[in-house]
């Protein structure tokens, strides 16, 4: 069907997508690069210059380190885990027929319009402040201590908020998907004596795993930066406890004012995002293919 | 004299046009999202009345978004602001950069002999008034003498350590939800650390010694953590390592913290009935001591200044010079009452009756005059600053010990292996920093 | 499904899941029971669900601390015309992409997603003189490129497998009838996958609506957005709850509301190529 010449019209269809964010990538990076091997403290203008690796050595051997690239692993493991389990069940369970669909799918996708920092700040503070929240308050009208979320369970609460935050995204790839399925198979299914189970393993899981693929690649795009949620509630602590990378940049970007070290931290993030990439593709790349 | 002339012209053109259209000039106000700067911008109808002719456009931040988008504008040169709100730990390292407009050509009415002289100190850089303070503040004890009558215990006017221990414990009472002490836990140089360096400093601690050695390694450091963890996990709140300013405060404003040591600023708040039920049973003490001859309060002011880069600097001074003049602290007195009058930074406020009258003017005044910037520890020391230390690397490391302490607290950490990463962490940034060797 | 169903088992499902919904819903819905109390009854235990004090106050005081009005109208500019400008850019993009594609197809479409891999913190100097230099901090224009940029790789993949979906057959008769290219794209291709575009549209504005990182760092007066409007209210001192959740509410509620009314229309093409 491509001739020559609808073939450069459609390269040049391409370009400036692709031009604009090359721009977009490059030039902050190119930046970011340079920057990375150089000192650069914003409060100290005068003390300048090329420092080597040593902006990256201070990164990977900053005792955190390894915490916070398990923290960030952890935080899109945990969210992917939970988004996908819950996704699925309610997609079955509102895929279903009842009464009220609409309002009802309002109800579901509604937390995916809440801006983060509004969610982080009301689950923070309306419901798990160990004084005045409300799961305190629960907790100590059954007679229980209040749960101290933010100090004992730092990283479990950051997870939960953040899929609380985008468990609607997921649910509704996953509700399409199962939409499609056709009825035919799965009464098919049931006529040769499936039970329910052995349906949903056998037929609509398959069917679904191209969304679940879907789900995890854009999620983790997503999560992979996640900033604003810890920054509402832990602030990273206690101590370094939910310290995730992009955390630790902002630490040295903002707090510290170490333009070097922070810009060496993105630069690893930037490698720890492709080595991710690299294994999600391999892994469930191949749903992707047309 | 240009202003006054200025001034004139633009009231009286607004008298004989009434709204008529001026040659105006605007000016971009940066500020935090206290309480005191929220309510200047309620004033702004009195500043237009004098000043037709400028126009301000507020952003308003919380405070650590604040100081991140002033900062990267500063230190780039971006000139985004014309009036900034920052602390006494920026103002000295700034205006030595020379990133901030000397206010010293203010004009005559806003009398600078009049500031409080640790305040304008503080302010100062060779001779150089870098930024007006807004309000300024120490710390110390606020209590409910209620739950002290009850418990059976007096706090003197001048606590030592020993006296604060015994009345934190005489007071609580969990099951009730009173909690004998509240102090700050969550981590950051102007949260936890700015409270344990000057617990430190009372208890003959320092940051570092002559020679820019990190002291954490010493046995006053050990003394400060064991007893300021014990103090929170046997008397303080659930959760104390979450706790801020603003967290201790609610909880004082709702009367479950028998007692709380922070910034003598909260005392308006406290003893307004609109806010607190127990507004009428709040005492006040100065920070305690250890014998040693040092007490543990700080001094900070939230202070106005002009960046060299501002394209408005005369429309930004005239501002200044309203926000922080004894008329604006009158102005506030007269709508809102003396109470809510910016506090800390002017001598005749103290002098004035109706103020001094208030149940902590007087505890907040020996608070600010008992702390010295320039002589803050007990043993010499090479720095600046009573809470902080006034280098630039400071708020980077204060945060990361301030992540350690906060986790001792949570008790992730022992005590001994908190201070043995403060210290790594603190000569490993010192030596990066070409302090030490 | 076609199956048969009791009304007994229609029930217990409708139980189910409206019981899952309204748990999901709670935080949004007590946020916005909380922002029409008082500060005390907002705090009080145990917790009241019907406040005996209901109150406007809240809303009164937020409104007239801030200039509510400028930041919606920044909040609206932004993301609809960051979203406006992606589709302008992407659609050729993508069209291309589906109907004439090349073996690097794939692998650009990666490329593109792995351009939102680098985590912002990481970049904020780099792009804050970025934004000086070139004289777009605080502007509106600035955010509206930033925010496209952002989303962009979004857009393109989500119109791609759209367009995917379109079957090549009819661009084909179209182009027997000599129809050009452009006249493909507007007046057959369009149209066909105006659900598709409408769903794109919608996610996007959403995404840029509740940006807030960039939004906040790369302004202060003039282009400051809803998420500017929301960090001046976050942490202050005493009790806050009751305005917080006020202030929350007013800069959630425009989306939440637009989110509603055309939840169809996202659902419908919120797909991703997920759907075979």
């Amino acid at each position: 069907m491509a001739t020559q010449s609808s073939r450069f019209a459609a390269r040049l269809m391409v370009a400036p997508s692709v031009f604009v964010l090359f721009l977009w990538m490059i030039v902050p990076l190119a930046m970011t690069i340079w920057f990375s091997f150089r000192m650069y403290r914003l409060l100290s203008p005068d003390r300048t210059g090329w420092v080597g690796m040593r902006n990256y050595t201070w990164f990977v051997t900053s005792p955190d380190f390894w915490l916070a690239i398990s923290n960030t692993l952890l935080l899109v493991g945990g969210v992917l885990a939970i988004t996908i389990i819950f996704g699925v069940l309610i997609a079955l369970l509102i895929d279903q027929p009842v009464w009220g669909q609409g309002p009802l799918r309002i109800l579901v996708i509604s937390p995916f319009f809440v801006m983060p920092p509004v969610a982080a700040s009301i689950w923070e503070n309306l419901f798990m402040h160990p004084q005045n929240g409300m799961f305190a308050s629960l907790a100590l009208a059954l007679g229980h201590e209040p749960i101290l979320f933010m100090e004992s369970y730092p990283m479990s609460s950051v997870i939960f908020i953040v899929s609380w935050e985008w468990l609607p995204f997921a649910t509704l790839i996953l509700l399409t998907a199962l939409q499609s399925l056709s009825s035919e198979q799965l009464e098919a299914a049931e006529m040769d004596g499936a039970g329910a189970l052995s349906r949903f393993r056998y037929i609509i899981l398959p069917h679904m795993t191209r969304a679940i693929t879907v789900v995890v690649l854009i999620q983790t795009i997503f999560l992979l930066g996640i900033f604003g949620e810890i920054f509402t509630t832990t602030q990273g602590g206690p101590g370094s406890a939910s310290t995730t990378l992009p955390y630790m940049i902002y630490k040295q970007a903002v707090i510290a004012k170490d333009i070097g070290r922070a810009a060496a931290g993105g630069i690893i993030a930037v490698i720890l995002a492709n080595i991710v990439a690299y294994f999600l593709m391999r892994g469930i790349g191949k749903h992707l293919d047309a | 004299m240009k202003m006054t002339y200025r001034a004139l012209l633009g009231a009286s053109v607004a008298a004989c046009l009434s709204g008529a259209a001026m040659a105006e000039t605007t000016i971009t106000v940066a500020t935090v999202n206290n309480g005191d700067m929220v309510r200047m911008q309620g004033l702004m109808d009195d500043f237009y009345a004098k000043h037709p002719d400028i126009k301000v456009e507020w952003v308003t931040l919380e405070e650590n978004v604040l100081r991140q988008n002033v900062t990267a504008d500063i230190s780039t040169n971006g000139g985004q602001y014309d009036v900034i709100t920052i602390g006494t730990y920026e103002v000295p390292i700034w205006g030595k950069q020379g990133w901030l407009e000397s206010l010293n050509d203010l004009p005559a009415d806003y009398d600078v002999d009049d500031l409080l002289p640790a305040i304008r100190g503080g302010l100062t850089v060779d001779g150089n008034l870098y930024a007006s303070p807004f309000y300024g503040e120490s710390s110390f004890v606020n209590y409910r003498k209620d739950l002290a009558e009850k418990a059976g215990v007096t706090i003197p006017d001048a606590p030592t350590w020993d006296d604060i221990k015994k009345a934190a414990a005489a007071m609580t009472d969990k099951d009730a939800g009173i909690y004998g002490i509240c102090l700050r836990g969550k981590a950051g140089w102007g949260e936890n650390m700015a409270f344990l360096t000057t617990m430190a400093n009372s208890y003959g601690a320092r940051w570092f010694d002559e020679n820019w050695q990190p002291q954490f390694d010493q046995p006053e450091w050990k003394a400060v953590m064991t007893d300021y963890v014990e103090l929170l996990t046997q008397y303080g709140p659930p959760g104390a390592s979450n706790n801020g300013y603003n967290e201790n405060l609610t909880l004082s404003l709702q009367g479950k913290c028998a007692m709380r040591m922070d910034a003598t600023v909260s005392a308006g708040s406290l003893t307004d009935p609109a806010q607190s039920e127990f507004a009428d049973k709040v005492g006040f003490a100065l920070a305690p001591d250890a014998g040693l001859g040092k007490r543990a309060n700080w001094l900070w002011a939230w202070s106005l200044a002009v960046p060299s880069s501002s394209d408005a600097k005369d429309a930004a001074k005239t501002f200044i010079n309203w926000a922080t003049n004894k008329d604006y602290i009158a102005l506030v007195a007269s709508k809102e009452g003396w109470r809510n009058a910016p506090p800390g930074t002017r001598t005749s406020l103290y002098a004035n009756a109706e103020y001094a009258a208030l149940p902590f003017a007087k505890m907040t005044i020996d608070s600010i005059n008992a702390a010295d910037p320039t002589n803050p520890t007990v043993k010499p020391v090479p720095y600046v600053g009573v809470q902080f230390v006034a280098i630039p690397e400071f708020a980077g490391l204060a945060t990361t010990v301030g992540e350690i302490f906060s986790a001792a607290l949570a008790g992730q950490k022992t005590v001994d292996e908190a201070l043995a990463e403060a210290q790594a962490a603190a000569v490993d940034e010192m030596t990066a920093a070409g302090y030490i060797k | 499904m076609a199956r048969a169903v009791t009304t007994r088992r229609k029930i217990f499902v409708t139980a189910a899941a409206w019981g899952v919904a309204l748990l999901i819903f709670f935080p949004v819905l007590w946020m916005i029971l909380t922002s029409f109390k008082t500060e005390t009854s907002a705090v009080a235990s145990p917790p009241q669900l019907f406040s005996a004090d209901w109150t406007l106050e809240n809303y009164a005081e937020v409104w007239g601390r801030s200039d509510y009005p400028r930041f919606f109208w920044n909040s609206v500019v932004i993301s609809i015309g960051s979203t406006l400008l992606g589709l302008a850019i992407a659609i050729p993009a993508a069209w291309s992409m589906a109907f004439v594609p090349g073996r690097k197809t794939k692998d650009l479409l990666m490329w593109m997603l792995s351009t939102k891999m680098m985590p912002a913190v990481g970049v904020l100097i780099p792009m804050y003189l970025l934004f000086q230099r070139l004289g777009i901090f605080d502007t509106k224009t600035g955010l509206v490129l930033a925010l496209m940029l952002m989303n962009l790789p979004i857009i393109v993949w989500m119109l791609y497998t759209y367009f995917k979906e379109i079957p090549g057959e009819i661009l084909e008769a179209a182009r027997m009838d000599g129809a050009t290219l452009w006249n493909e794209i507007v007046y057959v291709l369009t149209p066909m996958a105006l659900p598709g575009i409408a769903s794109t549209m919608l996610l996007n504005i959403i995404l840029a609506w509740n940006e807030a990182f960039w939004t906040i760092t790369l302004t202060t007066t003039k282009a400051a957005p809803l998420s500017a409007f929301i960090a001046s209210f976050s942490a202050p001192q005493g009790l806050f709850y009751a305005k917080l959740s006020a202030a929350s509410t007013m800069a959630i509620a425009p989306i939440l509301i637009l989110g509603w009314f055309s939840q169809k229309q996202l659902v419908r093409g919120l797909t991703f190529g997920a759907v075979k």
